[in-house]
């Protein structure tokens, strides 16, 4: 595969949830070894793509490819392989398994799917959890574990296997600035070093701002913006830029849509 | 009215749709292998899980059923002088039908309450979804091993609950009220035959686990994975296995034993 092809290309796009339509004949392309932070307002469906692109959704039309894989032309099976090969994902909760120590959340995949020995998977297991600075947290259980330890434990496990693509889902929220920190720094170092392709979806503009090398805009079931964190800011939209400043008035009204003010006011009734 | 005519074509849609959706569940996750499917170990553990963890449930109520059947067989039979039929009655009731029946019962209410909320539980907390995106089938990982400890756990289960029943029968006839052990265990063994009745109450049990283990785990599976969600779910499972559990005992009552 080409390296300047990118990574994960979507293709007129087209999902609903029930009578909601979520994405409207989107294309998207996710360059290769960069991070690229989806961002937009709550409820566009930001988790969604992500879904979508992890084959966990099915779109209503349109492609998603994967490394040039059709992630809609895979069987079953295929697409397990795909996962277990190519993909990681961070949740937002983290989602470890609770009955199972850190270590043996991390070990998770590399039993499940490799038949290294237990001394081999001992030591690739202290490596990521030392990538991730909680190899001493080795023995603790998920409930033990604050917000922030637990993401990275997840984030340990999501490359356990080496994925070239990993997929962050809101990983800032309800993160101290101490946690948020390091996960800033986890996953921008993790995208240097591994050699990566990284999704991330946050609200966080200045997080995102920070590590991202691109940003694409979604809103209203479509791309509003897509460039670099400057470009974004200095020629983007009106609607790209009061997102990013955070303006509370704009093209994205401040005020519900209703009737004038003053006849409102005057009109009496309800 | 044709809002009502709407909302009970919905209604039977739905119904369909989750018929569907549960024998999908079970096509899929009722065979081993597959990406990152579970091994003989988790099957063992989920057999403690569901089958011994209710054992002590199923032993107590076996006894307390058996002593009842006891206390009220001798009442009625002594009025005909047939009190020595007591053992024979006490163990064709257990073994034909309370064990295999109650024990299913109970066994919704134990383990399969237990199943749908740890299930949906999972659901709720991602990690579900996580497996998936590690390249492992949370059907084969999480649904199977569970199913099979279900179908596997249940006849055992009932077959204790029929035995431990059987010995609180003896304990209030011979101990209590004092029929000739001889009678009691002698009427018993020439009553009782292994295929008729044993065999067909093994079976009545193997189905009774089957389902109440399928609806369980589907219910965990599907549902909607709030607190207000999995609650729902629990419920469910409850309900519709024992129901399930009423309505095809006497199916199977029908075709084994009523000659139907």
């Amino acid at each position: 595969m080409a390296t300047d092809q990118p990574y994960v290309s979507v293709r007129n796009l087209t999902f609903s949830r029930g009578d909601r339509l979520i994405y409207n004949n989107l294309s998207v392309d996710f360059p290769r070894g960069k991070v690229t932070a989806i961002m937009g307002p709550s409820g566009t469906g930001k988790t969604t793509l992500l879904r979508l692109i992890g084959g966990q959704l099915t779109p209503d039309s349109g492609t998603i490819v994967v490394d040039g894989q059709e992630i809609g032309k895979l069987r079953r099976q295929q697409l397990f392989e795909l996962r277990k090969q190519k993909m990681g994902m961070l949740f937002q909760t983290g989602a470890l398994f609770t009955d199972l120590s850190v270590f043996d959340n991390v070990a998770f995949p590399l039993r499940v799917h490799t038949s290294l020995p237990e001394s081999v998977i001992r030591d690739l297991v202290l490596m990521k959890l030392e990538a991730v600075g909680l190899r001493g947290a080795r023995d603790l259980n998920p409930a033990e574990l604050s917000g922030g330890m637990a993401r990275r434990v997840a984030l340990a496990r999501s490359i356990a296997m080496d994925p070239e693509l990993i997929m962050y889902d809101e990983p800032f929220t309800g993160l101290d600035p101490i946690s948020m920190g390091m996960i800033v720094k986890l996953i921008r170092g993790l995208n240097s070093a591994l050699g990566l392709t990284s999704l991330l979806v946050s609200h966080d503009v200045e997080e995102s701002c920070s590590i991202a090398d691109y940003l694409c805009l979604v809103s209203g079931g479509r791309v509003i913006g897509f460039g670099t964190p400057e470009e974004l800011l200095n020629e983007g939209s009106d609607e790209v830029r009061q997102f990013l400043r955070g303006d509370p008035d704009g093209p994205v009204p401040f005020h519900y849509p209703a009737p004038d003010y003053r006849q409102d006011i005057l009109s009496g009734g309800r | 009215m044709l809002n009502r005519i709407a909302d009970m074509g919905r209604y039977g849609v739905q119904v369909i749709e989750s018929l569907g959706s549960a024998t999908l569940l079970f096509a899929n996750s009722l065979m081993w292998g597959g990406p990152g499917s579970a091994g003989f170990a988790d099957l063992v553990r989920q057999i403690f899980s569901v089958g011994v963890r209710s054992l002590s449930i199923i032993a107590v109520a076996g006894f307390f059923v058996g002593m009842v059947l006891g206390l009220q067989g001798y009442t009625i039979l002594v009025d005909f002088g047939s009190e020595a039929a007591l053992g024979t009655l006490v163990s064709l009731t257990l073994l034909r039908e309370l064990g295999p029946v109650v024990t299913a019962l109970l066994f919704a209410g134990r383990a399969g309450s237990a199943l749908t909320a740890e299930i949906g539980l999972m659901k709720a907390t991602e990690q579900l979804s996580a497996m998936e995106m590690m390249g492992v089938d949370p059907l084969k990982r999480v649904i199977t091993p569970r199913l099979w400890a279900g179908i596997i756990s249940m006849p055992i289960l009932a077959l204790i609950f029929s035995t431990v029943g059987i010995w609180g029968g003896a304990f209030v006839a011979v101990d209590m009220l004092g029929i000739d052990d001889g009678a009691y265990w002698g009427n018993m063994q020439a009553a009782v035959e292994f295929y008729n009745d044993v065999a067909k109450g093994i079976f009545k049990s193997f189905v009774f686990g089957w389902v109440v283990t399928w609806i369980a785990v589907y219910q965990g599976y599907a549902s909607i994975p709030t607190s207000e969600g999995i609650g729902k779910a629990t419920t469910q499972t409850v309900v519709v296995s024992s129901l399930a559990v009423l309505g095809l005992d006497f199916v199977l009552t029908a075709v084994m034993f009523g000659g139907v």
